[in-house]
């Protein structure tokens, strides 16, 4: 295979990108706040005002932080999702991760009408609503994870997956028809995503989890190239394909399922990282296509929300809507420019 | 003792077929057969007569009904997966799925089963692909993606793919299809010179039977009767090649070594 040494140019430039897009990142927001002054806060000397400390600290460097794990893990787990499946149009949620996260989001917000008072009490605290996205990711997890065991067609896996999505989008649409204006508006809000609302002890618990998938996915970069060939060449080649798709499907689902708990369920990214990056990168190994995806990721989540908090302004516009606006013409850009599907 | 040396795979009265919890459907049944190390060897048979299954038996994609295959005379359910992988290595008829992998690094996967967790190529695994691209002459093609590639050069790349794997055996379902006359020629040609060239024991399936009887140094033939191997001048010899078909359309031509249409 050739090396990542072979891009290593490219590597350093996305690199510089990334850590541009950081700075521009936690340099914009509705209080302006010099670049001098950011640099001081990051390294956490004091600022001109104790608020841009605080703001740059406890609020941007969190969100920075936030697009950056949610960027790279939606990335790298459509990455994996389009070579397990060997289909362009996998993305991180085709197994039905954030239907089963929606459904759970569904239940606690819109589901108390239908319940009874009881739920209403200890509703819609944050952690409510992570772990009832975690719980309900984690279910159709199973599910899908007993039936791969079964069934050896990965193609059959992708449509129960979607399968999976369609009963809790029917689900959630019977809840939402019994729920109140006002309870429909909140999860309406959580669909939009939300990248600002983690402190940093959620966002280090984000973390841990976010780093076993990325493990698990490092280490599926040798089976991910066999799967490249085709599962019978694959096999023939001494890989174990149900215990490699099994590793692929836990990892996707640890950095899909954390994302959608802690941001929502945060759109397109997932499907269009490992294009662009396809695009970008003329190659099909992993070794290249991991990182190079997760950087990828990384940078365009934080331009995206970058622009959804138009600079100077208090609107932050939804981060979900943000990424399909930015990203779709992106893509659309390139396929037109390059006259030709990668994959 | 040394005859058994000689033998790289053989079959013990194998049964092949599809098993399922209410039925067995038994495609083929009593196959014994041992294949000589080193030498080229065609499978020959009609449509529907199970040549896939029993390839698909030999590779371990699916296990007999009954009997053993024996590959090195070791039981094929003996190996685990990545040994098997280092004696046996495949061309299948489906295509790649990644049609943006170039020639190299197609290539350059039929070592996976000797490279580390990440799958880094050491200089032996370079020059093993270097090797493997030159003998099959295909050395210019090295940095072109497989989708710009016709149908016979990536016939090429999948046969060096699997001369890299670096095993005894290399087994092939129906190496020649979709290719021209002279690509088929070519193909088998070229099988049959690493053969030679690299002492390899090569099985392929094949309905180029003219070709198979000239270049094969065994044939096996399946036939509703059963499953025969032997030299082909001796096949024909037996006139096992006339019960291959039935006998309405083309009659076997003893001289010629291949198949007329009846007037």
């Amino acid at each position: 295979m050739i090396d990542a040494k072979t891009y290593s140019k490219s590597f350093i430039i996305i690199i510089l990108v990334l850590v541009g897009c950081f700075v521009l990142n936690i340099s914009l927001g509705s209080v302006h706040i010099p670049l001098q002054d950011v640099f001081k806060s990051i390294i956490g000397s004091s600022t001109e005002q104790d608020t841009w400390l605080y703001i740059i600290q406890n609020y941007r460097l969190p969100k920075a932080f936030t697009a950056i794990l949610v960027g790279s893990g939606l990335g790298i787990s459509g990455l994996l999702m389009q070579t397990l499946f060997r289909n362009p149009l996998a993305g991180p949620f085709v197994l039905g991760i954030s239907s089963g996260a929606s459904l759970g989001v569904a239940l606690i917000i819109l589901g108390s009408s239908v319940f009874g008072g009881l739920l209403t009490t200890l509703l819609v605290s944050k952690w409510s609503i992570v772990i009832a996205a975690s719980f309900g990711s984690f279910l159709v997890l199973i599910s899908v994870m007993v039936v791969s065991l079964k069934i050896r067609d990965t193609m059959a896996i992708l449509i129960i997956g979607l399968m999976f999505s369609s009963i809790t989008a029917a689900i959630v649409s019977v809840l939402s028809y019994f729920g109140s204006a006002q309870q429909l508006q909140q999860y309406v809000f959580w669909g939009f995503g939300s990248l600002g609302n983690l402190s940093w002890n959620e966002l280090g618990i984000f973390f841990i989890i976010y780093c076993f998938g990325i493990v698990l996915s490092i280490f599926s970069i040798k089976s991910l190239n066999s799967l490249l060939l085709g599962e019978n060449y694959a096999k023939s080649l001494g890989l174990n394909i149900k215990r490699s798709r099994l590793l692929i499907i836990i990892a996707t689902s640890l950095l899909a399922g954390t994302i959608t708990a802690f941001a929502g369920p945060i759109a397109f990214i997932g499907l269009a990282i490992p294009h662009m990056t396809r695009q970008l990168f003329n190659t099909s190994n992993h070794k290249v296509l991991l990182p190079a995806v997760f950087l990828f990721g990384a940078i365009i989540m934080l331009i995206c929300d970058s622009i959804a908090q138009i600079p100077n302004s208090d609107y932050t516009l939804p981060i979900n809507a943000i990424t399909s606006l930015i990203g779709a013409p992106v893509v659309i850009w390139l396929l037109v420019r390059k006259r030709k599907m990668i994959f | 003792m040394e005859n058994k040396n000689n033998i790289i795979l053989n079959t013990e009265n194998l049964s092949i077929g599809y098993a399922s919890k209410k039925e067995r459907t038994i495609i083929g049944s009593n196959i014994n057969i041992n294949l000589n190390r080193g030498e080229l060897i065609g499978l020959i048979g009609a449509n529907g007569i199970g040549k896939s299954t029993l390839l698909r038996t030999l590779t371990n994609v699916q296990k007999p009904l009954e009997g053993t295959v024996k590959i090195n005379d070791k039981s094929l359910h003996k190996y685990d997966a990545i040994d098997l992988a280092k004696v046996l290595s495949l061309v299948l008829t489906e295509a790649v799925s990644s049609k943006n992998l170039s020639v190299f690094e197609l290539v350059a996967l039929g070592r996976q089963p000797y490279t580390n967790w990440v799958g880094s190529l050491s200089e032996y695994d370079m020059n093993k692909v270097d090797e493997a691209l030159k003998l099959i002459n295909i050395t210019h093609l090295k940095h072109k993606n497989c989708f710009e590639l016709s149908d016979g050069q990536l016939q090429k790349a999948m046969i060096a793919r699997a001369l890299a794997q670096d095993t005894d055996m290399i087994i092939l379902d129906e190496p020649t299809t979709h290719l021209d006359m002279y690509h088929k020629a070519y193909i088998l040609k070229l099988l049959q010179k690493l053969t030679q060239e690299t002492g390899k024991t090569i099985l392929f399936s094949s309905h180029e039977i003219d070709l198979a009887i000239q270049l094969c140094d065994t044939v096996v033939v399946m036939t509703n009767d059963g499953v025969v191997s032997d030299q082909p001048c001796n096949l024909i010899a037996d006139g096992v090649f006339n019960s291959l078909f039935p006998k309405d359309l083309i009659i076997f031509d003893k001289k010629t070594g291949s198949f007329k249409v009846k007037k």
